[in-house]
């Protein structure tokens, strides 16, 4: 059968030589669910080849950063949760140092391991969440409800921890909001000992299968240069090369007291991604161990305000989160409101260089791609 | 030359594919073992025995002693607090003339469950219930009256 041409829209032209087959477009998203949320890219294919790949936001813009400077610094806190909500606190950790670093306020040692614990827990979370979306996207559903699975123990001391499972609200300028409770650190030692044993599933279940390994080696590559070039950070830069983690080169909290490593990849394919997330987790119950054992008694806040001024000028604090770099950028005049404050999002760099990673693969190759850089859309949109 | 490498390898990948299955395949059987790692709650059959932590946020309630009084001073500290005015605090005289609590309205609806308004009150007067079944099929009635009468008991 003869097939019909259609012209290109004007602007584009046909890279493949081959004159039987014929260029199109297809909107990937909003509403896939492979995109982990509705992030819309627009896909140039030709047959499952993708010869380009743009990404298109806004679709969950509502407007947090605005809707900040209408509402007082300790009130802001609880916005952040509901940007990189797997994240949550460590945005929040975020807003609450550039608001200790502008007032001037300490943090009691108690409550600077409570809040360790608490973000390497939260980094775990997190990471076993990429975890399973890596398994389910790429086919293995059972993977999927593994990941949440032990997830779900995580959740749950969080639950018990600050009342929340998923939008916590539980730093605050100076510590946290309420003290650990008895059973938190049995808790914590079980929870070490069930992921522990999850990885070594896990390795068996996804890492060692050569059908997932046939399905992300070599996908994606995300070269050391175009990582810096494009801002990426967290495991996505990492995998890629560049040993930077905010933890150890820009220390912040405690962490220059706990002995851990950065792991690092070379390649920078979708599989290095994914490993990397698996040997960070390992580095987060080492962490977490450490902290067991050195969390002193004490007060778990510094003296609390119902309010708080920071004195007029610009303040940025960042945090290494699960993603990559969180900052927060205040701009204070006088009053208990900012005059505007900036989020510096991880996801959104670590999604730019999308389009690069993804061509000329197949629109298979897109699903893995996404979900192991790791991406959460609300953060991108803020 | 080339054919017998390529069977050679496809044979291989073959072979290699399923034993990967297999292998994962006997971590998922394990789980048929080990009822123990099950965590699924059976919501909402277990609703009866379905038990939450007590510090769980889920809606804001402020509780009467036995006489039906509460501890509320009607200071508004809490309605200051509250990053989206989901409080109002209406306060009226009681006969000596005296500023007292009339209506604490609290509109769940708008309410993100931050628990600011619980750290902010000096008085204990409101805390944070276990309650999370707050669907409606109407749009009214999300807008709470807390206090059962009016003033502080
Ligand atoms: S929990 Fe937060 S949003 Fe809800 S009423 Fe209290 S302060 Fe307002
Ligand atoms: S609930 Fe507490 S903070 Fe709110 S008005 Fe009553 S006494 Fe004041």
């Amino acid at each position: 059968m003869e097939m019909v041409k259609r012209p290109l829209p004007a602007g584009f032209q046909k890279v493949s030589g081959d004159d039987n087959t014929e260029e199109y477009f297809i909107n990937m998203g909003p509403q896939h669910p492979a995109t982990h949320g509705v992030l819309r890219l627009v896909l140039r294919l030709d047959g499952e080849t993708v010869r380009e790949c743009v990404p298109h936001l806004g679709y969950i813009h509502r407007g947090i950063e605005k809707q900040a400077e209408s509402e007082t610094y300790l009130q802001y806190v609880h916005l952040t949760d509901r940007m990189d909500y797997l994240t949550s606190h460590m945005n929040n950790h975020s807003v609450c140092m550039a608001i200790e670093k502008a007032v001037g306020i300490g943090v009691p040692d108690r409550a600077e391991y409570i809040r360790v614990m608490v973000l390497e827990l939260n980094r775990i979370s997190s990471h076993l969440m990429m975890f399973g979306c890596f398994g389910g996207d790429l086919g293995a559903q059972t993977a999927l409800l593994y990941g949440f699975k032990e997830r779900e123990v995580i959740t749950d001391i969080f639950d018990e921890l600050c009342g929340a499972r998923l939008t916590m609200n539980y730093f605050r300028p100076g510590g946290v909001a309420n003290d650990i409770p008895d059973t938190f650190i049995a808790r914590v030692k079980k929870v070490i000992v069930d992921v522990e044993r999850t990885l070594e599933e896990f390795d068996r279940l996804i890492t060692g299968n050569v059908i997932i390994q046939e399905r992300s080696r070599g996908i994606g590559i995300l070269t050391r240069e175009d990582a810096i070039a494009y801002g990426c950070t967290g495991c996505v830069l990492r995998a890629s090369g560049v040993p930077y983690d905010l933890r150890k080169d820009d220390p912040y909290s405690i962490y220059d007291r706990l002995d851990f490593d950065v792991p690092t990849k070379q390649n920078g394919d979708s599989f290095d991604r994914y490993v990397i997330h698996i040997d960070e987790i390992r580095q987060s119950i080492r962490i977490l161990q450490q902290c067991i054992e050195q969390i002193p008694e004490g007060p778990y806040r510094s003296k609390e305000k119902p309010s708080y001024r920071l004195p007029a000028g610009s303040y940025y604090a960042a945090t290494e989160t699960a993603k990559g770099i969180f900052g927060t950028y205040v701009v204070a005049e006088k009053g208990d409101k900012p005059w505007r404050i900036h989020s510096r999002s991880p996801n959104f760099a670590n999604l730019s260089p999308i389009g690069k990673m993804v061509k000329g693969h197949m629109i298979a190759d897109v699903v893995t791609v996404i979900t192991t850089l790791d991406i959460l859309i609300p953060d991108i949109d803020r | 030359m080339a054919a017998p490498v390529i069977l050679d390898t496809y044979f291989k990948r073959t072979v290699l594919g399923a034993l990967g299955l297999l292998k994962g395949m006997s971590v998922t059987l394990g789980y048929f073992f080990r009822p123990s790692r099950i965590l699924t709650e059976q919501y909402p059959e277990n609703r009866k025995t379905l038990k939450l932590h007590p510090a769980f946020r889920g809606e804001v309630i402020m509780p009467h002693d036995e006489n039906g009084d509460h501890k509320c001073t009607g200071c508004t500290l809490c309605e200051k607090a509250c990053p989206n005015a989901t409080i109002s605090v209406l306060n009226t005289k009681n006969i000596a003339g005296k500023k007292v609590l009339g209506k604490y309205i609290y509109r769940i609806d708008q309410c993100t469950l931050c628990g600011l308004c619980i750290e902010a009150c000096p008085f204990d007067a409101i805390h944070m219930g276990n309650g999370f079944e707050h669907a409606r099929t109407q749009r009214d009635g999300f807008d709470l009256i807390l206090n059962k009468k009016e003033g502080r008991g």
